[in-house]
Order: structure tokens, then C-alpha cells, then sequence
């Protein structure tokens, strides 16, 4: 009788199950999968407004957390939007596939053709990804508290700002600098120079405040520290609110990254998530996510369109070609590598 | 109180639970921290916390926790003892001061400290209005222990004044008849009575302050890393279920050890003998 019952209450709730399934994948559907807070919601109302097209907005907060969603296959999301080099993890490991760029007119028209080049450090023949946002690394200063000129990442060294200067909180973005610094590649993996670059860290740890993720905003607006180590978006909004601050591109060179949106191999709403990925590139949309994002937007027709003059003249949110030109990207390094680089920074940490 | 059958019905709930949520998730940390990437057994994971300094966070970790445990009891067990004395009017007081931080989410309340501490927060703004030099306090290991102090201290005052206010006043009355004075009264009559109490809250304050990764983040900027932060990146930022279970599974061991020592002091298992 027990298992009569028990069998019962499966099998109605398997029933149950299939026939919700069954009734989601007639519905009209786009299921994406980006960084937390990394679209303006107004967008989304539009689109489903124009297409009729439901768009189930999933979030991540790092690369790393995002791809093992994916790889597993837990959940089918059809377009994402990962950073460069874990693109190029995505398309070494077969996961994403080519797009068809005969359905995305706006991506051909808009997006910038020197972006498209960049990526092709990461999506060699641009078959992958559609590039979303990009910018650079810098280091953002109080003017009145730092007297020497700022054009090197050598002025994270300086011992007359001990306690002074924030670093960014990531194996990646933490070794970049050192690693520049001393003429190398940001993908590099030599382990020598790799250790160097940690022997760097470790003697420049007792000059660092803290080391931050997104906490740095709040931090510089409120002349915490000195400088501090922060993207190009950050800085636009740091530089909006505290006025003492000025943002520098080091010399040496920085990193150039790019997210984009992808397509996933298995996604059961292709031209669905074709129609939403060109919908980001159209003009009127890509101004509302600029606004929204601060960061700057590889769509060359949003300048024009930008209503918030401090924005349009900004530096920061639209640099000159020279600023970003033949700066460098990350590259995926492979899984050990990636290791290395975490077990070199864990080192740094716990120091 | 019940009979075998309602016992066994009343029971179910709990045990389904327990084994839901506790039971079967201890074994698959258990699984992942002594497996590897294939599946295979491996005491690899195990073995990193030999590398990359993380022994150096673990000692932290226990330093830490066991300074701020110290403290905690030395701040809790005067209190408990006066708030004791005067017992009756006091039960509001006692609700207010300290289930009442605990309505408040402990987030916000270090995030508070954070403004607190930094160098141009509260603490050093005022310094400056008076010209005195400011200090460095945010950052450092003392603000990490302030942060456990701050968060855990509840969870030592109340088993303590639980305990304490159980004491029938009548044993310390006895206790004086026979002529013993304030201090025998309460070193040979009250301490022993309240161990229970100060035993379990030695245990809600020490556990929580080994594993918590928030305050050690919030307060120590990234630079002083404790074993749960290590944990912590390597489930969130690393993804490395099987590095990240098996540094759980040795913090656990220490979460074990600490249990198995305070029950071998517990005096409750004397009380049977009576």
C-alpha cells in the first residue's frame, strides 16, 4: 500500500513535471546568462515589447563561476556574455558556437571594426562574439595627495604612499602589473618571470591599503586612499563623483579587455538569441546601456547619439585610438596554468 | 513522555531533515575532499594545506578565533554575573541589549565597523578635530578580532546568564551559612555551576569565528587571509569543489577537536553520578 502511494506521488509529479516543461519550450523564449547588473532593464522591456520575445535574464558575478553553469550543462541558457579569454575557453572546449552574421545587421554596421580586430586575439576570425563592452586598466590618484607625476605602474612602489594604494583583489589583474612592468606579456608562462612578478607583489604587499573587487568605487569616492587600481567604467563613475581624482594609462601598456556576447552550443532558441544579441547593437539601445553601465561601448554610432555631454567628452569613456592601440588582451592559458597563476596569488595573499 | 510509536512519528520530520540537509551534504563535502577531478581517490586536495601558506591562514585562523573566544568570555561572564544579581527587572534589558543586535544583519553591522575604522572614518575624524595623530586600525588583525568580538558576543552572554541565572539562591545562601566568603562562594560554588553555560558558548563563539570568511574580508581588505576566505575562493572564484571540500573537511577536524575538548570539561556528565 506504502509504495502504491509513494508511486502514486512520483509519478503525478513527474507527469506534472513534463507537461510544465513541455508547455516552456513552446513559449517564445531567449534564456541569457551575463554579469550581475550588466544591462539597463529598460532594454529588455523594449525588446519584449518589439519581438514578443521573453527574455530570461540569468546573472553571474565572475568568469569563473559562470563557466562550470555552462560546461555542466545544468541549465540551457542560449546567449551569454563572458570576457575575452574565457570566450576563448568556451570556443576551445567546443561549447559556444559560430554565429550567423547574415542575422545580425546591427553587430556588422555598429560595432567598431578595430573591436572586432582585438577579439581576434581571443576569436580568431571574429566567428564567435559580438563584442559588448571593452576598456582598460589605469590608476586612478587624488591630486591633491599625489604629487609626483602618474605615468607608470612603478608608482605603486613608491614607499612615500604606504598605506595609501589599493590593488585590484585577482590573480589575473594583480600580476598584469608587475608583468608589464617589466616588459612582459600579460599571458606569460614562464614561470620564472611568473615568480618574479610574485617576488614584486609580495615586496609591495606592506605598501597595500587593501586588496578590492568592486568596493574600490566607494573606497576612492570617499578619499580612502591615495590611488588605486581600477578599470576605465569604474573610473568614470569615481571621477564623476570626486572631483580631486584624475585617471592615467601607464606607460608600459595595460590590458585591453573585451566581454561579448556568445551563443551557446546546445541553445534550443538560436534565432532567438540572434535577434537579442543584434537588439543590444542597435544605436538607440547601446546609448541606453552606456548610460547605464559607464563602461565604454565598442558602438561607434553611440557617441553621436550620447545626450550626457560629461560623458560624450569624457577621455575615459571615449579614448583616443592611441590610448588602447596595440595594447594587449588576455588569452585563456589552459587549466594548469590558470592554476599556477591562482596558487602564485594565494601565495601573495596569505604572505 | 511518549510512547515508542509517537516518539518514532514525532521524530521523522527532524530525521528526514537532518539527513537531507545535513547527513547526505557532510558526505559529499567528505567525497569531494578526498576525490579528484576524475573521481578517483586522492589525498592530494588534502595535502594542499601544506602548500601555498595555507597553514600559515589556518594559524591565523585558531589565533584569532581563540584571542576573541578569550575575550568574549571575559567580557560576558561579569556581565552575566550582575545582570544575575539584579534579576528581576532586568529580563527587558537583557532582550534589548542583546537579542536586539541580533536582528540586525550582521553584514551591515561589520560593514558598519568598516566606516568606523577606515582611516578617514569616524574614529580618526575625531582624532583630527583634536589634532592627534590618527592611527591605522582598519586592515589590521585587531579589527578582525573587534569584527568576531563584536558579532559573536551575544552567542556567549546568553548560555552564560542562562546558566547563572539558573543557580538556586539558595546552594549560594548554604554556601555563605557555611561560612565560606564571596570568593569561595564563587570560586567553589558559581564557576563550577556556570562551566555549562560558559562551555557552550565557548563553542557558539569559537566555531563561527574559525569559519567566517565576511568579517575577515570586510575588516582584514583582502590582505590577511583566513582558512574560510581560502574556502571561500576556491568554491566561488576558483571553482575547485574538491580543493575547497577538502580544506573544509580539515577545518572540521579542528571544529571536532574543539567539541571533544570542551564536552571531556563539561560537568554535566558528573551531574549523572548523583
Amino acid at each position: 500500500m506504502k509504495f502504491k502511494i509513494l508511486a502514486l506521488v512520483l509519478v503525478s509529479l513527474l507527469t506534472f513535471g513534463c507537461g510544465s516543461g513541455g508547455g516552456d519550450k513552446k513559449e517564445n523564449v531567449v534564456y541569457v546568462y551575463s554579469w550581475g547588473d550588466y544591462l539597463d532593464p529598460e532594454t529588455l522591456k523594449i525588446f519584449e515589447k518589439e519581438t514578443g520575445i521573453h527574455v530570461i535574464l540569468d546573472e553571474f558575478d565572475t568568469n569563473e563561476s559562470m563557466y562550470p553553469r555552462v560546461a555542466e550543462g545544468a541549465v540551457h541558457y542560449d546567449v551569454l556574455c563572458p570576457s575575452d579569454y574565457m570566450i576563448q575557453r568556451l570556443i576551445s572546449n567546443d561549447l559556444i558556437q559560430p554565429l550567423d552574421f547574415n542575422k545580425l545587421p546591427n553587430a556588422k554596421q555598429n560595432i567598431g571594426a578595430e573591436f572586432f580586430k582585438q577579439s581576434e586575439t581571443f576569436d580568431p576570425g571574429n566567428k564567435y562574439s559580438v563584442p559588448y563592452c571593452w576598456g582598460t586598466v589605469g590608476i586612478i590618484y587624488d591630486k591633491t595627495k599625489v604629487t609626483d607625476p602618474v605615468d607608470s605602474w612603478n608608482i605603486l612602489w613608491n614607499e612615500k604612499y604606504a598605506g595609501q594604494i589599493l590593488m585590484q583583489d585577482s590573480a589575473r589583474d594583480a600580476l598584469m602589473i608587475p608583468l608589464k612592468l617589466m616588459g612582459k606579456s600579460m599571458n606569460e608562462t614562464d614561470k620564472n618571470v611568473l615568480a618574479q612578478a610574485q617576488e614584486m607583489l609580495i615586496k609591495q604587499k606592506p605598501l597595500v591599503q587593501a586588496y578590492v573587487v568592486d568596493e574600490v568605487k566607494e573606497k576612492l569616492i570617499n578619499s580612502e586612499a591615495a590611488m588605486g587600481v581600477v578599470f576605465s567604467g569604474e573610473a568614470l563613475i569615481i571621477l564623476e563623483e570626486n572631483p580631486n581624482m584624475a585617471f592615467a594609462i601607464p606607460k608600459e601598456g595595460t590590458n585591453f579587455w573585451i566581454d561579448g556576447w556568445v551563443i551557446t552550443k546546445d541553445a534550443e532558441n538560436v534565432d532567438n538569441a540572434h535577434k537579442f544579441i543584434d537588439f543590444m547593437c542597435r544605436p538607440d539601445i547601446a546609448v541606453k546601456n552606456f548610460d547605464y553601465l559607464g563602461y565604454s561601448t565598442p558602438n561607434i554610432a553611440v557617441k553621436e547619439l550620447e545626450e550626457n555631454e560629461a560623458y560624450k567628452n569624457s577621455p575615459v569613456a571615449f579614448p583616443s585610438p592611441d590610448v588602447y592601440a596595440g595594447q594587449e588582451t588576455y588569452k585563456y592559458l589552459g587549466n594548469e596554468m590558470d592554476e599556477y597563476y591562482n596558487s602564485l596569488w594565494m601565495k601573495i595573499k596569505v604572505e | 513522555m511518549f510512547n515508542k510509536g509517537l516518539r518514532n512519528i514525532l521524530l521523522t520530520p527532524f530525521l528526514i531533515w537532518a539527513g537531507l540537509f545535513i547527513f547526505i551534504p557532510l558526505i559529499f563535502i567528505v567525497w569531494y575532499g578526498v576525490t579528484d577531478y576524475g573521481g578517483n581517490f586522492s589525498l592530494v586536495n588534502m595535502g594542499l594545506i601544506f602548500k601555498h601558506g595555507y597553514l600559515d591562514a589556518l594559524e591565523l585562523s585558531v589565533a584569532l578565533a581563540l584571542i576573541s573566544t578569550i575575550i568574549c568570555l571575559l567580557l560576558a561572564y561579569p556581565l552575566s554575573l550582575i545582570l544575575t544579581e539584579r534579576q528581576r527587572d532586568n529580563t527587558t534589558i537583557i532582550s534589548l541589549l542583546f537579542i536586539l543586535p541580533l536582528w540586525m544583519n550582521s553584514l551591515l553591522s561589520t560593514m558598519a565597523w568598516q566606516t568606523i575604522l577606515e582611516s578617514n572614518g569616524i574614529i580618526n575624524q575625531i582624532l583630527r578635530l583634536f589634532s592627534l595623530p590618527t592611527m591605522q586600525m582598519i586592515n589590521t588583525p585587531g579589527a578582525i578580532v573587534l569584527g568576531m568580538v563584536y558579532n559573536f558576543l551575544p552567542y556567549m552572554v546568553l548560555p552564560l546568564y542562562i546558566s547563572l541565572a539558573k543557580i538556586d539562591h539558595h546552594i549560594l545562601e548554604a554556601a555563605q551559612d557555611l561560612g565560606a566568603n564571596s570568593w569561595q562562594t564563587f570560586w567553589r560554588v558559581i564557576l563550577p555551576l556556570s562551566l555549562p553555560g560558559a562551555v557552550s558558548g565557548i563553542t557558539m563563539v569559537f566555531i563561527p569565528a574559525l569559519t567566517t570568511f565576511v568579517i575577515s574580508a570586510l575588516l582584514g581588505g583582502g590582505k590577511l587571509l583566513l582558512i574560510g576566505n581560502i574556502i571561500e575562493q576556491e568554491f566561488t572564484f576558483q571553482y575547485d569543489w574538491h580543493v575547497g571540500c577538502a580544506l573544509s573537511v580539515i577545518l572540521m577536524i579542528f571544529i571536532v577537536l574543539n567539541m571533544l575538548l570542551t564536552t571531556a570539561f563539561d560537568p554535566l556528565k558528573e551531574e549523572e553520578d548523583f
